[in-house]
């Protein structure tokens, strides 16, 4: 038919991606009031850890005095907040894809011609992509509450295309959990529930000097940690001491080298999943 | 020579211990219309979905046009259109961005996709409707709103899984006109349906699943043959009267007369009018009726015929894996 534009399949796969992507913007303008709770939350963390926690936990080596000091507490807080919400960013993925599937859509998108990854593709740029929103929403509430980006322009530019990189890796691993459980309900706890443990056992609410060590081994290899120690370092936020560990001290490396890995890993697998999938 | 347009030979697949198809073979020509007939899990979804390059048969080929549907999947899929049993269409886009996205995902020009659904959206009587997202749309708009979608390509192959399914009967009788019309445009069109009067209605060929085997082919009026066709039932009040009213519907039968107790059951040809005439002959003889009513064979009476098992015998436990497997 002269209608159809003629190109190889892989060819296909930034056209097709871009289709989907554009497809999960526009849903996003439908629901706003989903856009509105989803930034509500990293909202109210702010203000429940700068004004609840503020004044209870030192960080180590960042404070005049021996008092824990609730003002350096919010600067050194804020980008745990900016790594702990990048990395939810993975269940809107997983409850998204999970959706999809449920609605048969997934099964249509597998009956056209066009290319397997385009659908992922689409949907995790997308969800990347509403978290800068979020992390100007964030940003902005973190300005209020009195949190200052003192390391200069480009290394706060650096900061946050980091936190997008990392918004974009784990929804890869979202994207994957989505495709793999059997239905929404599942997917609505299986996208949180690995969430948990893994935003809390790093930096970013408390330094990782107050962890028992086996913990801070763990959390010191934890991609957060090293995520979030970097953005304080490129937002001039005070880090505290850090642990003698390879990837806190390469921090921005660290975080790279391990968002690359991870979607070396689960890319393929997530595709997999969405090659056989079936709602059924 | 012009491959069959849909051909299946030996398919074979299983879900754990359930065996959803079982040898299943099929053939439709270009241009032919034929319906897939079963009851739930006799393995329909399940052929439909391995045609659509959704599964992969565990033994067996099936071909569309003429490609194979594992090996040349990306082939098939430029070829065809397919419509589940649920509305496979986005519910925040509204529908005219939903037939544009899957326009683009065909790689159809934009200038093509652009007139085509607005084609699509008039034919499918969606166009008061087009800007508006799906969410706020009729369980029967989201189905001709999927059928629409599967269209947008002009396939020249159109699987349909139970299209009319859950769909109320003023619904179902418009999208059964729509699919008509594609049908005189001569598309080819395999469906699947559990309701024989679907299948009369849309088919030239109706081929009938059990099992995951096909049992019997044939139009309708073969099918319908070996069923026995329509029978008028009666329910007499009086014992006594049982031998009147056979005696008075005699002159309607095409057949034998079957009766037992109060009730008379003649077969007959000729649709709703015979109804009347029967009414008439026993209300000439005075025979008190407490009911009489026209049946028509359903997909029971050909399962009953033809396996001499009903539709719904499964045990509760097989249809419930196999209705999670195929619905």
């Amino acid at each position: 038919m002269s209608e159809v534009m003629r190109r190889p399949l892989w060819g296909w796969t930034l056209h097709d991606g871009i289709v989907i992507m554009r497809r999960n913007i526009i849903q996003y303008t439908r629901v706003p009031e989903a856009l509105f709770f989803s930034l509500v939350q990293p909202v109210i963390f702010v203000l429940l850890f700068a004004y609840v926690f503020g004044g209870a936990i030192p960080i180590p080596g960042a404070e005049s005095g021996d008092q824990p000091d609730a003002a350096t507490y919010r600067n050194y807080l804020m980008p745990g907040i900016f790594g702990q919400t990048v990395a939810f960013a993975a269940a809107a993925s997983t409850v998204g894809l999970a959706e999809d599937m449920k609605r048969g859509l997934i099964d249509r998108f597998r009956s056209l011609p066009m290319s397997p990854p385009a659908v992922l593709i689409g949907r995790t740029f997308a969800d990347a992509l509403r978290q800068i929103l979020v992390l100007s929403v964030l940003s902005i509430t973190g300005l209020i509450v009195g949190w200052r980006i003192e390391g200069g322009f480009g290394p706060a530019v650096v900061a946050y295309l980091l936190l997008l990189l990392f918004a974009y890796t784990v929804s890869w691993i979202g994207a994957w959990i989505g495709l793999s459980v059997p239905n929404t309900e599942t997917a609505n706890t299986a996208g949180l529930i690995w969430l948990f443990p893994l935003t809390f056992l790093s930096n970013a609410f408390v330094p990782l000097t107050a962890l028992p060590s086996w913990l801070q081994t763990f959390a010191a290899f934890n991609p957060i940690s090293s995520l979030v120690l970097a953005a304080r370092e490129l937002f001039g936020n005070p880090i505290g001491i850090q642990p003698d560990y390879w990837p806190l001290q390469n921090p921005i490396l660290y975080t790279v080298l391990s968002c690359s890995v991870l979607i070396a890993i689960f890319a393929p697998l997530a595709v997999r999943a969405y090659r056989r999938s079936s709602r059924i | 020579m012009t491959p069959p347009a849909v051909q299946a030979s030996g398919l074979v697949k299983r879900f754990g211990k359930i065996t959803a198809l079982d040898g299943f073979d099929l053939k439709v020509e270009l241009g032919q219309v034929v319906g897939l007939l079963g009851p739930n899990g006799a393995g329909k979804t399940t052929a439909v979905r391995i045609f659509g390059t959704l599964l992969k048969p565990d033994e067996g080929t099936a071909t569309g046009a003429g490609f194979d549907v594992v090996k040349q999947a990306n082939d098939v899929r430029a070829t065809i259109g397919l419509t589940g049993q649920y509305a496979a269409v986005d519910e925040y886009l509204t529908g005219e961005e939903n037939l544009r996205m899957f326009g683009d995902l065909y790689h159809l020009k934009p200038a093509y996709v652009r007139d085509r659904s607005e084609e699509l959206l008039t034919l499918f009587d969606l166009t008061h409707a087009a800007d508006r997202p799906v969410r706020t749309y009729s369980g029967g708009m989201r189905r001709r709103l999927d059928l629409a979608s599967s269209l947008i390509a002009k396939p020249r192959i159109l699987f349909l899984d139970e299209p009319t399914t859950g769909l109320d009967p003023r619904s179902r009788i418009d999208l059964w006109n729509v699919i008509s019309e594609l049908v005189r445009d001569g598309t080819t069109v395999l469906l699947t349906t559990q309701y024989l009067e679907e299948a009369d209605r849309l088919a030239d060929d109706i081929v009938v699943i059990d099992h995951g085997r096909v049992i019997a082919q044939g139009t309708s009026e073969v099918l319908k043959e070996q069923i026995g066709g329509d029978r008028i039932e009666v329910t007499v009040l009086q014992p006594e009267h049982t031998a009147k009213a056979r005696a008075a519907l005699a002159g309607l039968a095409t057949g034998e007369i079957l009766d037992e107790d109060l009730h008379v059951s003649v077969p007959v040809s000729g649709g709703s009018t015979v109804l009347v005439d029967a009414v008439r002959a026993l209300d000439a003889q005075g025979i008190e009726v407490s009911d009489i009513a026209l049946r028509r064979p359903t997909l029971d009476d050909v399962f009953l015929s033809l396996t001499g098992h009903s539709a719904e015998d499964e045990s509760p436990n097989e249809a419930s894996k196999s209705g999670r497997r195929r619905r």
